[in-house]
């Protein structure tokens, strides 16, 4: 393995298996490594991580706070707890928190059996929301030609905003007020189809993790996400750095 | 990095629009300085619109959607015109605690104005803000920019009905309330 | 200017200032110009004009006195008379008074020895309510800039540190993490651009600490805050202030004017190689701003919404630079620490929470206002002693602290000291330091729901317990304060404020719950009697009961 300079090979334990890492490297990239899965949402490799979902949150020894796997350094030494019996009730909790907070109707859905959500909420064993929903009032803008937006089944990831900003270049997208009021806007919050900015380059929708952003014509169900073209043009951007 | 902003010109020939300039040019027209820019912009015109937001936009290079995004995020800014008047009731806890409440509910009774609105002859906004930090004098009120203390749900009235008082197309507020 | 030029100034003001008999001080702080007290300043000053007194009589616009609820306020004779609620009208009684000795009327008279005023140890608001904050003569006057002028020419910045570090100060921002340790790591973080970050951004509704400091001794701050330039290395300074506060902006600007044509900040301070430059920065309305990163993340142009961390600003801050972030009195207490060493301060407060803390006193006490104590002091005496007590008689309930991220202290640790680690113990936090005492007229749920309201609507919204947890939780404390909550509901809420505090990103998340948990804490009575009896015993929820009544009557 060689190293940036600064950058140091540390081990570290990750549920009970030794694993080696370099110090540029979060736990989450070193669990990948060694085959030990932890949920993500609005992490998508190729993206810059924020920690914002809190879905990869794990147990560090010696840390009073738990902490993102997704941005978290590796040390030396760290022992790293991914599955404990806490850590797995916040993550069923906070996918009924996002259940609950718009209005998701999988049955109905362009992205029914291929959701992010749906799919992390099966494996992680959430079959109720005890949580009242919250049942917002918000929009679809089907003014694209191509791309609807069905704010119903956004889930504020953002992974819209940062592929549209990191790798398209042309920051379409961002996020307008604040708390459970937020929405995602193109541009100065007009419809999409009138963007002056939007290149149409459809990445935003691949990225989606859920159907809020999807593709015309397409029947429950059918829409399907690629996105192997992002680990690509990411590293391209690296190199073109 | 583009040393020089881009010409653009100003939405409209307003003179005010040379304020605005003026802030962006003592930033360099730096895509940091957005918040003071709009600041200004607020200042100036009372509230945020969407020609000046495109303006600041293309002036400092920032995207138009993060230019939203600021704008919206900070409650301080408004993208509505304000009344003539602003009656602004602060709900921090000390003002809680003693009634605030109460005294949103007496300018309500007196105008039809719930926190957020304006009446329809735009002669008064109410306003909430979340603490003016003249916790001492809870509770507090801010008319017109000026913070006043001990407010009762008499004085409050009072000062409301001056502000209704001094529009002559008041009526058309007190039509629109018995509908 | 180098320091002689300093002494100077501060000589030649003390002379003008000694050449008056008397000194009338007016209060010119928010509160109490909120009272007029420009008029009755104004006033004061055409009666000693047309009383011939101008040579031996002086007016003077000064800081806060800290008896806001009493304004406007006016002292003379070195705070010997004080008087209370003054009008225009009142002034030529009060010039009677303090020139002529006569008794003035009793409804303005205010009792100078007042535990209220005699129970305080001033060190952050030494000089408010003594010097003119818009003059920086009066500050250099009261030592002002001595402790720069100190730092720069006789100790090295590590010096400097190290002075902070023996003081044992911790951040007064809230969280009260040890600055020297702050400052060490910035210090230590290289030698590239750095910055210093000035707190100014005050959001606990029910705290106006910072707001009086910057409007009664702007100076103190700036000077604080180049001290703390000088030791880590930083030749930039921000300061992130609210812009509800138009008068201490105001106040900043004037100030910082004048300390750079003085030569006190900007290139070559003290005609060393010492440079630093402070610039205002407005924030915008949003509380999440006070948590370090979402400040940085606005003083960039930016949403405020926070990153996790690490990587610490005293790493990798503003523009990605190590960057120092203090809150105002913190500033405000480093020049008297330099001027009278670390060692000195480490004597005054508890073993852990050394000096004094600022409080705004507000709610259901007698005296409101601005009180500076020293830390170990019992919450009753500060509500009993200095406050003088719950007015109309009531029953004392509870003290909340710490805002919205604080809790509810009941009447059984009323004798606690005030200290950081005692205050945590109760499930309370020391805050940045308002204080709002509630009677019985307060119900604790609505306490709870209101505390819930602010956090939920000052959510950014990045991450998801935050943003939907409070939300949920909200909603659940307005369904117990409605009287249409069940037993289930109050489960789900134990179990979110776990979840909230420790899944989300910032320390706004992490600490919304507390108001919550505190009342459920001490006041679970409460919660009863709203979910089981549909009964608010403080009768400010409204009808709990009453519509179950009506539909059994129907």
């Amino acid at each position: 393995m060689s190293t940036a300079p600064g950058v140091e090979i540390c081990t570290l334990i990750i549920e009970n298996r030794e694993c080696g890492g370099r110090s540029d490297q979060t736990i989450l990239d070193v669990a990948e490594e060694y085959g030990i899965f932890i949920p993500t949402l609005c992490r998508l490799p190729g993206l810059s991580s924020i920690g914002a979902c809190r879905m990869c949150l794990v147990e560090v020894k010696g840390s009073n706070k738990l902490l993102p796997a997704c941005v978290t350094k590796v040390q030396e030494g760290m022992e790293v707890t991914v599955n404990s019996e806490r850590l797995e009730a916040y993550r069923r909790t906070t996918l009924e928190l996002l259940f609950s907070e718009r209005n998701h109707i999988c049955s109905v859905c362009v992205t029914n059996g291929h959701c992010d959500l749906q799919s992390l909420a099966q494996k992680l064993g959430v079959n109720h929301i005890t949580m009242p929903y919250l049942h917002p009032h918000v929009e679809v803008d089907a003014s694209h030609p191509r791309f609807i937006a069905d704010h119903n089944r956004c889930i504020l990831c953002t992974r819209c905003i940062r592929v549209c900003a990191e790798i398209e270049g042309a920051h379409t997208w961002d996020l307008m007020g604040r708390g459970t009021k937020a929405r995602v806007i193109t541009d100065l919050n007009r419809p999409w189809g009138e963007s002056e900015s939007c290149t149409g380059c459809g990445k935003c929708v691949q990225v989606c993790p859920t159907g809020a952003l999807s593709e015309k014509g397409q029947a429950a169900g059918e829409m399907m996400k690629r996105r192997q073209f992002l680990p690509y043009l990411s590293m391209m951007r690296e190199v073109g750095k | 990095m583009l040393t020089n902003a881009k010409v653009v010109s100003p939405p409209s020939d307003d003179k005010r629009w040379k304020i605005i300039d003026g802030t962006m040019r003592r930033h360099g027209h730096q895509p940091h300085s957005l918040i003071e820019v709009l600041h200004t912009m607020q200042e100036t015109f009372g509230f945020l619109t969407d020609d000046g937001l495109r303006y600041v936009a293309t002036s400092l290079r920032v995207p138009y959607s993060k230019v939203y995004g600021v704008a919206t995020f900070y409650h301080f800014f408004t993208m509505k015109p304000p009344g003539k008047h602003t009656c602004v009731v602060c709900t921090g806890t000390a003002c809680h605690i003693k009634g605030a409440n109460t005294l949103l509910a007496a300018v309500q009774e007196e105008s039809g104005l719930k926190a957020g609105e304006t009446t329809r002859d735009g002669s008064l906004s109410l306003l909430t803000a979340r603490c003016v930090g003249s916790c001492g004098l809870a509770p507090a009120a801010v008319f017109d920019g000026q913070v006043a203390g001990k407010i009762t749900t008499d004085s409050i009235k009072r000062r409301v009905r001056d502000f209704l008082g001094n529009e002559t197309d008041a009526e058309i507020l007190s039509v629109g309330e018995h509908q | 200017m180098n320091q002689d030029d300093l002494a100077n100034i501060a000589v030649q003001t003390k002379q003008e200032e000694s050449r008056y008999d008397h000194v009338i001080k007016v209060c010119v702080a928010a509160g109490c110009l909120s009272a007029n007290s420009d008029q009755v300043k104004t006033q004061l000053e055409s009666e000693v004009k047309q009383r011939g007194l101008e040579s031996c009589c002086k007016v003077k616009g000064v800081g806060c006195m800290g008896l806001c609820a009493a304004g406007p306020l006016v002292a003379g004779e070195g705070n010997e008379k004080m008087f209370q609620n003054v009008t225009p009208a009142d002034a030529s009684a009060i010039l009677d008074s303090i020139v002529d000795n006569k008794p003035a009327p009793e409804n303005v008279v205010i009792d100078s020895h007042l535990d209220f005023f005699t129970g305080q140890k001033k060190i952050v608001l030494e000089n408010s309510g003594e010097i003119d904050p818009e003059r920086v003569e009066d500050y250099i006057a009261a030592d002002g800039y001595e402790a720069l002028f100190h730092c720069i020419t006789k100790l090295k910045p590590l010096g400097v540190v190290e002075q902070v570090t023996k003081s044992g100060l911790r951040g007064r921002g809230g969280a009260g993490f040890p600055t020297g340790l702050k400052w060490t790591t910035v210090y230590k973080a290289g030698t590239g651009q750095k910055y210093v970050i000035c707190n100014a951004d005050e959001g606990d509704p029910g705290a106006f600490m910072d707001r009086s400091v910057l409007e009664s001794d702007p100076h103190r701050v700036l000077e604080g805050m180049a001290i703390a330039g000088y030791a880590v290395g930083a030749n930039k300074g921000f300061i992130y202030c609210r812009a509800e506060y138009p008068l201490a902006v105001k106040r900043l600007r004037t100030a910082i004017r004048q300390a750079e044509s003085h030569g006190l900040l900007g290139n070559n301070i003290g005609e060393t190689h010492f440079d630093f430059k402070i610039e205002i920065r407005l924030g915008a309305g949003a509380f999440v701003c006070g948590e370090e990163t979402a400040l940085i993340a606005s003083i960039e142009g930016g949403r405020g919404t926070p990153r996790p961390r690490p990587p610490f600003p005293a790493q990798s801050g503003l523009w990605d630079c190590p960057t120092l972030i203090n809150n105002v009195e913190t500033f405000a207490n480093i020049p008297p620490i330099i001027r009278r060493g670390g060692e000195w301060y480490s004597t005054i407060g508890t073993e852990k929470s050394k000096g004094t803390k600022v409080f705004a006193l507000a709610g259901r006490v007698v005296n409101t206002g601005l009180i500076e104590v020293p830390m170990g002091i019992t919450l009753r005496e500060i509500i009993f002693k200095l406050g003088g007590g719950i007015p109309e008689g009531r029953r004392f309930k509870a003290v909340q602290s710490g805002g919205p991220s604080g809790g509810c202290v009941p009447e059984q640790y009323l004798d606690i000291p005030v200290d950081y680690d005692s205050l945590a113990s109760v499930g309370s936090i020391m805050g940045s330091g308002g204080m709002i005492v509630m009677d019985e007229t307060s119900c604790m749920v609505d306490v709870a729901k209101f505390f819930m309201d602010f956090c939920m609507s000052e959510s950014c919204g990045k991450c998801v317990p935050c943003r939907v947890g409070t939300t949920q939780m909200h909603n659940i404390l307005e369904r117990i304060s409605e009287g249409r909550a069940t037993q289930n509901d109050l489960e789900q809420l134990k179990e979110l404020t776990g979840m909230v505090k420790a899944a989300s990103l910032c320390g706004l998340g992490q600490t919304a719950p507390n108001p919550t948990l505190t009342t459920l804490r001490y006041f679970m009575d409460e919660y009863k009697a709203h979910i089981e009896e549909g009964r608010c015993p403080a009768g400010i929820c409204h009808p709990v009961k009453d519509k179950e009544e009506a539909e059994v009557g129907a």
